[in-house]
């Protein structure tokens, strides 16, 4: 195939790639486009397959089912509340293929003996350095998901230094690979730097941060695509990685927002890391909270005409999105309105509550933003917080000195009644309390999030 | 220089395109946009491809068949878990 009508299916794949991203615009319309994008993909790489100066075909072949059948493993095996580690391993895997194609077209250029152009260069340390922190970010990221390390912040005396030595070196190599890029060396050692540099980068950020780190790392893997698009001048790599770069970043931007910090604050804040320096929950709590059983929310709830459930990270960990599901029937079946609240940062990556919620079949108009749902927690008589904390803390709004203070929240305690499904009165992950728990009109319930719901469940059916 | 150009060219434009186009992508999508925009990357197996079938080299030929695995997983995990995840969203 000659290299203008490869260049052509690249053009087609790229405007399919568009395609299935404006696809995702509404639920009706996403499932076609994800199947576009997936056609773009094939043509591309059917395209590729076609080039004269490919000798065998052996190779290719081998790799294409090896990481086909992984990929399809993974992509069949991961349960709902397993996406977030699926989506940090997936970025993880796209940055180390840049890194690989980038670094074996720096040997290639060398054994056939042709110049070394400056844009092949600069794109090259630039591949290996987003690549190999995009890698090693993300196995962190996975790691601290799946629960392998420890889900804090870890930080130790000098890491900002350290950080910003290894940074330095990378930087130093990075320029090395431009002026040298006959010494390979040079490349490969940028690139265990690199690794180090992702490590130091990610073992700083706590469970809750994990939305914007997943986002930057999901932005870097579409840009060390890009860059690896520049080492080739392939117009494919360098189009479809940039709108995955746009991507990220606009996702990054999204998560920050919802909790009013700057990406800086959230990378280098280390929030998380020691609750136990905080101030202690005792004088907000004392004699205020008011704890309740199944019965008393079930007679609650009967007389509810419209009800609020507002999911938190703890729904993902009890599993409770099915029984949650159940619960919201029976009470429509007996006449009250249930949505759902739903904070953009709730949960471990952007979008994770509505995941689960839609695999318990919950439609999604039923889902509401934050912006939609707030008003109308004036009207609500009841509403059920399941397993969030920091997203339902009224200090945000009123305590400037707060850690999350000026963060957006749901003003569940605008309710009539705030029913809280919760284990105990730790504090989230700000290590702050929270004076909702301590309100008049809170009902405190401690158990389990599924337990709970099911002993809701039952009490519900009770009354009749 | 010129071919660099027309490379910088066809980035910030395409940049400007990701924005407008996932701007308008609801929260509810957010996942599956992260799982699909995650296949897309995998677009690197285009130079992986390249790399694993010029065989230039042993070790050129092991990175490429490598960065081939890679890639791939990325591809056919991200749209496959795309797919399953979009198809539960449903309506009333």
């Amino acid at each position: 195939m000659p290299p203008v009508a490869i260049n052509f299916a690249y053009l087609i794949a790229s405007a399919l790639f568009i395609f299935g991203l404006k696809g995702l615009s509404h639920p009706r319309k996403a499932v076609r486009g994800n199947l576009l994008g997936a056609i773009g993909m094939l043509i591309a790489i059917v395209a590729t397959m076609l080039d004269r100066a490919i000798i065998g075909y052996e190779v290719i072949l081998a790799g294409l089912v090896v990481g086909s059948l992984i990929g399809w493993l993974l992509a069949v095996r991961i349960q709902m509340t397993g996406m977030p580690q699926m989506v940090a391993l997936l970025n993880g895997f796209g940055g180390a293929a840049s890194v690989l194609v980038a670094g074996a077209a720096l040997i290639e250029v060398q054994t056939i003996g042709a110049a070394f152009d400056l844009q092949m260069t600069v794109a090259t340390a630039l591949s290996g350095l987003i690549g190999a922190v995009t890698f090693w970010g993300s196995l962190v990221a996975f790691a601290k998901l799946q629960e392998i390390m420890s889900g804090n912040a870890i930080v130790f005396p000098g890491q900002h230094l350290l950080s910003a030595v290894v940074a330095l070196a990378s930087v130093a190599l990075c320029v090395l690979v431009v002026l040298q890029p006959e010494s390979i060396s040079y490349y490969w050692v940028l690139v265990v730097t690199s690794s180090v540099l992702g490590i130091l980068a990610t073992i700083g950020i706590g469970g809750a941060d994990m939305p914007v780190v997943i986002s930057l790392l999901n932005s870097y893997s579409g840009l060390a695509a890009a860059a690896t698009g520049f080492v080739l001048s392939n117009n494919m790599l360098i189009i479809a990685g940039s709108l995955v770069g746009a991507s990220g970043i606009i996702l990054t931007q999204i998560m920050c927002k919802a909790m009013n910090r700057s990406l800086t604050n959230v990378l280098f804040g280390g929030l998380g890391a020691a609750p136990a320096s905080r101030e202690k929950g005792d004088d907000v709590y004392a004699g205020k909270v008011k704890s309740t059983s199944a019965e008393e929310i079930a007679m609650l709830l009967e007389n509810a005409r419209r009800v609020v459930i507002v999911p938190g990270y703890g729904l993902a960990v009890s599993q409770a999105q099915h029984t949650v599901r159940a619960l919201a029937q029976l009470l429509e079946a007996r006449g009250t309105e249930v949505v759902y609240g739903i904070h953009p940062v709730a949960g471990r990556m952007p979008g994770h509550m509505n995941v689960l919620l839609a695999e318990a079949d919950v439609p999604y108009e039923a889902l509401k933003e934050m912006d939609e749902v707030n008003p109308t927690f004036a009207q609500t008589d009841v509403a059920i917080v399941i397993g969030a904390n920091d997203v339902v803390n009224p200090l945000a709004r009123t305590d400037p000195n707060s850690p999350i203070a000026g963060m957006p929240i749901l003003d569940v305690d605008k309710a009539h009644t705030v029913v809280v499904v919760k284990r105990s009165l730790s504090p989230g992950f700000a290590g702050i309390p929270n004076p909702l728990f301590a309100a008049d009109n809170t009902l405190m319930f401690f158990s389990d999030g599924k337990k709970a719901v099911n002993d809701i469940i039952a009490a519900v059916k009770e009354l009749g | 220089m010129e071919i660099f150009v027309a490379a910088l060219t066809i980035f910030v434009l395409s940049i400007f395109i990701g924005f407008e186009v996932i701007n308008k992508v609801p929260p509810t999508l957010h996942t599956p946009l992260m799982s699909g925009s995650n296949a897309i990357s995998g677009i690197t197996v285009v130079g992986a491809i390249l790399s694993a079938g010029t065989q230039h080299t042993t070790l050129t030929t092991i990175l490429g068949f490598l960065s081939v695995v890679f890639a791939m997983i990325n591809v056919v995990g991200g749209f496959w878990v795309t797919h399953r995840m979009l198809a539960m969203f449903r309506r009333k």
